[in-house]
Formats: structure tokens, sequence, C-alpha cells
């Protein structure tokens, strides 16, 4: 019985379950990723040494394939001298999940490498200046390009063909141009981010516009109303709400152009926070860097949810 | 209805109302169509032939007067009405609105859709401020006269609430007062009540009876329910289909003031055995109706529901 109920096509749940559900999609993968961190016996392909004994070439903290340490441990025993002494562990690549909420407090405390290096707060920040300049310049030409080509048949046939050819081009391979044309700073990686966005929101948000009940477009005309009124007063406002929904996911769209676009040029930003720490196999570090993306992204798009409910208390589909 | 006596003709009327189409036809011609012709393309690749939707079509109607348009599906009743309201062109033929040809929507053509066509993101107060408003009046202005409607259909109350917050013939009454509030010359309303539960149905065509002897305002009204347009017209204009002709411009012989008590006057029923004869005994032998197929039995012998 209950399991029908829960399987349906389409089964409505109740808030409680709703909001168990999705706490339980976040912690279903941190146990999965605890249970490999925490229990020896499921992954653990090698062995860290916590005293190297007489080996000489062992460190501490060292890792080492099980098979060399067994026979160290084995060459050691047999002409008496001491044993290295070592636990089964992961990787470094792969740390345990209190290594990672840990750097999350102590990526933000650890002073830059070089003096002149940003500190990581201060790469956050940059980083999140390019996406809003990045997503600010292709949203100022996209949306209003996009809501034309959906309400005027024209403009959407001189317009969206090429813009469809272009959105398959991408985004990246316009790196090295970037570069010539914008130098190696900003320029080149919020170029990218534009880039990548432009074309997408072009034809996402004709879309939006073009499905807009052509009802309330006749009854606005029965009342009277002319061209650009008609633009002014009934598109643009019968589309708003989806084209706030359109616009979030394209902000989170943006985003994933981040990593590629700081790459290009002079590397800056939390990419290049993450490749540095990386360089020195600080993993903790780089997880939690990759993690606070997720954050701020979700998070924005959170708060960005919320507006929108307040935005448009009239919007009956409001779906989150 | 086994005791079957022997109806009047539809064509009987009383002295009450025989005088009261002259006092109709006495007023001046509100809206004349002439000979109205409306024919799609066919898709010329597939050897298709265009598709005559209307044919010379020709009536007139006078101010004030309360005009039902029924026909089968496929008449074009609701092309008819869009070319009224300047939303489709005609192919041929005119349409003259107080002698001035009509080309294309305007604000001396109200109109009532069937869908609900509320604008969602304005409330019910501005939904009604909204024809007042693109129309030049300023806010303070078309504000008070959009209470003013409101309280005429009853929904003074819900002046603040969103389209989303009411039933479907509050919508219908809001969409009504939103055309009304131009205050257009002619009214046009396309199966208005169709989506509507017929509770509702009812109390929305005494509603707009109401509504319609209190202003100046001639209706033209589609619908596909045979007594809602006896009960509401003054005269019911009857189109065949393929294509959309005139069949027959019908004088309703029932009194006036209408009430629901009339559905079974024997002026009621004649009217309603006539429009029967046009709309339906022709479409019995359309080839587009399909007889029921010989079905076999698959219940058993001695279960038996009559």
């Amino acid at each position: 019985m209950r399991r029908k109920k829960y399987f349906a096509v389409h089964a409505e749940l109740s808030p409680r379950a709703k909001t168990l559900l999705g706490i339980f999609s976040f912690v279903l993968p941190v146990l999965v990723w605890c249970i490999v961190s925490y229990v020896p016996a499921v992954w653990h392909p090698l062995v860290v040494v916590s005293d190297p004994g007489s080996v000489s070439y062992f460190q501490v903290d060292m890792r080492v394939d099980p098979g060399t340490f067994a026979q160290e441990t084995a060459t050691a025993a047999a002409e008496n001298r001491a044993l290295p002494v070592g636990k089964p562990a992961n990787p470094v690549y792969l740390p345990a999940p209190d290594e990672v909420l840990k750097a999350f407090y102590t990526a933000f405390t650890t002073p830059p490498a070089s003096r002149d290096s940003p500190w990581l707060h201060q790469s956050f920040w940059h980083s999140i200046q390019i996406i809003f300049w990045g997503f600010t310049i292709s949203s100022v030409f996209g949306v209003p390009l996009g809501i034309l080509c959906g309400t005027y048949t024209p403009i959407s046939r001189v317009t969206e063909p090429f813009v469809e050819f272009f959105r398959y081009l991408p985004a990246p391979a316009f790196g090295a141009l970037a570069v010539a044309v914008l130098g190696i700073y900003d320029g080149p990686k919020i170029a990218i981010i534009v880039i990548g966005t432009f074309f997408q929101q072009v034809l996402i948000i004709a879309n939006t516009t073009r499905k807009l009940d052509g009802a309330l477009v006749e009854a606005a005309l029965t009342l009277g109303t002319k061209n650009v009124q008609l633009l002014r007063r009934v598109v643009i406002p019968g589309i708003l709400p989806d084209l706030f929904r359109d616009q979030r996911i394209l902000l989170g769209w943006a985003w994933t152009y981040l990593i590629v676009a700081e790459l290009i040029g002079t590397t800056s930003g939390i990419t290049w926070f993450i490749t540095q720490q990386a360089r020195y196999q600080h993993f903790p570090n780089v997880y939690a860097a990759i993690f606070m993306i997720g954050i701020i992204g979700l998070g924005t798009d959170l708060v960005l949810a919320y507006m929108g409910k307040r935005f448009f208390p009239w919007d009956s589909n409001g779906k989150v | 209805m086994n005791a079957k006596k022997t109806l009047p003709s539809y064509l009987e009327q009383t002295d009450a109302v025989k005088a009261r189409f002259d006092r109709l036809k006495a007023r001046e011609v509100i809206l004349e169509v002439n000979n109205l012709g409306k024919s799609f393309p066919g898709t010329s690749g597939k050897g298709e032939k265009e598709t005559v939707a209307l044919k010379d079509v020709s009536f007139q109607t006078h101010r004030r007067e309360f005009l039902c348009i029924v026909g089968p599906s496929g008449c074009g009743k609701s092309t008819l009405i869009r070319i009224l309201a300047g939303l489709e062109t005609s192919t041929s033929g005119k349409v003259l609105l107080e002698g001035k040809p009509v080309t294309g929507p305007g604000k001396d053509r109200g109109m009532v859709f069937q869908g609900y066509t509320l604008f969602p993101w304005l409330t019910v107060k501005r939904n009604v401020m909204f024809g007042l408003e693109v129309n030049g009046a300023g806010h303070d202005e078309a504000e008070s006269q959009a209470l003013q409607w409101l309280s005429l259909i009853g929904l003074e109350k819900f002046a603040n609430a969103y389209p989303n917050q009411l039933s479907g013939g509050m919508k219908q009454r809001v969409a009504i007062a939103r055309a009304l509030a131009n205050q257009p010359r002619i009214l046009l309303m396309d199966e208005p009540f169709g989506a509507l539960d017929a509770q509702t149905r009812a109390r929305m065509q005494a509603h707009l009876l109401e509504i319609w002897r209190k202003i100046d305002i001639t209706i033209i009204f589609i619908t596909h329910d045979l007594d809602e347009a006896i009960y509401l017209a003054d005269r019911v204009l009857v189109l065949k289909a393929h294509p959309g002709e005139v069949q027959e411009l019908i004088e309703v012989p029932v009194a006036h003031p209408r009430s629901t008590d009339q559905f079974i006057t024997d002026e009621f029923l004649a009217t309603k055995a006539r429009l029967e004869e046009l709309i339906y005994a022709k479409s019995s032998h359309d080839d587009e109706e399909e007889l029921y197929p010989m079905m076999s039995r698959l219940a058993e012998v001695d279960d038996n529901v009559e």
C-alpha cells in the first residue's frame, strides 16, 4: 500500500517527506564517502607509514603500496631490524570528510604561499565578480533580444538560425582569441562566460516568450492595446516569472564556465586557488574550494527562488 | 412527455413580443455584416483544396440587441466572431460598425473569450483598469471607473485578489467587466460560459441579462447550447456547416423579461424544436457523422440494465 503511494507516477508527497528526502539526497553521497574513508576494509589500497622503522626510504605520512610495505617489513624482520609501522589508507587525492570539513575553516585562515598572492576569500571574490560581469553583460543583450525573437517572427528568423549555429561552438575554443583581443587579465574570462551564456540565453528566452498564452495577447488587442504597449504591458509581465526561472538556470550555467574561463590568460580566482593547492597536494583544500562553489551556487539559487516567490505572488505554477 | 401537444409555430409572436421587435428594429443599426467570406488556403503540396469557413454571411444587429449565433461544429461561428473582433481578416465582404469598416481589433468592440483570459499578473481591479489605461485614462480615473464596474458585477470585495484566487464564474464576470469598462459599442462573446458547470452557467446567464438591461450595449453571443441561446437572445442567427452560411435568423418569440421558468413555455419549446431541426436534422446525414458500429453483447445474458 505505502509503496504504491510513493511510487505512483508523479506522486504527491507531503512537505515533510519532501524535506526529508531532500536532506537524504545530501546525506546519501556523504554516507558513501564516509564508508569509503573510515571503513578500512572497503577500499584503502595503500599503506600510510606512521613510523619508518629501519626502512631507509620510508618517511612519516608516506603512502606506499601494501606489497612493498609487506616486503620491507618481512626483510626488516628477517634481518632483525626495527619494523616500519603503518595502516591501510586511501590515496592522497581522496581525503576523509573530516579533513575536508576542517579545510573549510583552515583554507580561509592559511596565508597564501607567497606574499603577493591572494587569500582564499579574495580569490572567491574575484571569481564572483567575473561571474557577475559575464552574466550581466550577457543578460543586457540576451534578454531583450530573446524577448524580441519570441515576439516578432521576422526578428526570430533573422537571428535564431545563426544563434543556433553559434551555440554549438564551445566557448573555451574562443580562449586564445579572447586573450589576443582582450589581454590576459579579466577581459577574456568575462568574454568566455558571455559567449557560453549569451547564445543559450537568447534561445531559451525566445522560447519562453513564445510560450506566452496567445489568448492573453488577443484579449489585450480587443481592449485596444497597440504594438509597443503590447510588449510592455502584456508580453513582458506575462513571461516575467518564467524569465526569472530561466535566468536562474542560466546563472548556474555561467558558473559551470567559470573554471575554464579562469584558466585563460593568467589563472585567477578560485581556479588559481584550486590548481595551486592541488600542486602542493593539499587535496582537502581542493575539495573544500570545489564544494564552496557548489554552496555559493545553490545558495544564490535558493535566495533567488525565494525572491521569485515574493516578486510574483500571482504565479500559480511557481515551482522552485 | 407522452401527452404530446402540438406546439405553435415559432414564427407566431404575441402582440407584446411583436411590439418589442418593432421597437428593436426601429433602433439604429450598430453592426452590419455584408457578404462576409473566409477561406483558408489548402496545403498546395498535398493537393488539398482550400477550406471555405464562411460564405456570403450577411446580417445586421440593432443597438441594444442581444444576438446569439448557433450552429453545428465547423460552421465557422468562432471564425465569424474573431473577424468581427478584428483578430482575423475576412477574404471577402465587409464588416461595418456604425457605418465604419472594421480593419483590426479596437476598443469599440469588447470581447469575452471562452478560456479565462484575465491577466494573471494583475489584480482584479488592475485587470478592469487595463483597457482604460491603454486608451489613455489616468490611473485615478481608471481606478474609480474600475471600482464602479466591479460593484456592478458584485465583486468589489475581490478588487485586490489575483485571478488565480477566483472561481471560473467570477473570472468570467471580471472578464465581462474588463470588456465593458472600455464602453464598447458592442460586446462579442465566444462561448463565454462553455467551461462553467451547469449551476454557475445558469447564474451567469441571469447575470448577463441583468447587465444587458442596465447598459447601452449590443451583445453578440456564440454558443452551442440551444437553451442558452433562446433564453438570452432577441434573435438567433443559425449557421450551417461546410461552408458556414446563414441558414435562418430567428426572432425568439419568448416574452421579456426572461426567466428560467420560460424554459417550458410553448414558444420556448417551439423555438428549440426549430433550432434542433435546423442544426441536427442536417448533421445526422452529414458524412462526418459516424454511425455506431454493430456491437456484440459482452455482458451476461440475464444481466440486463433496462
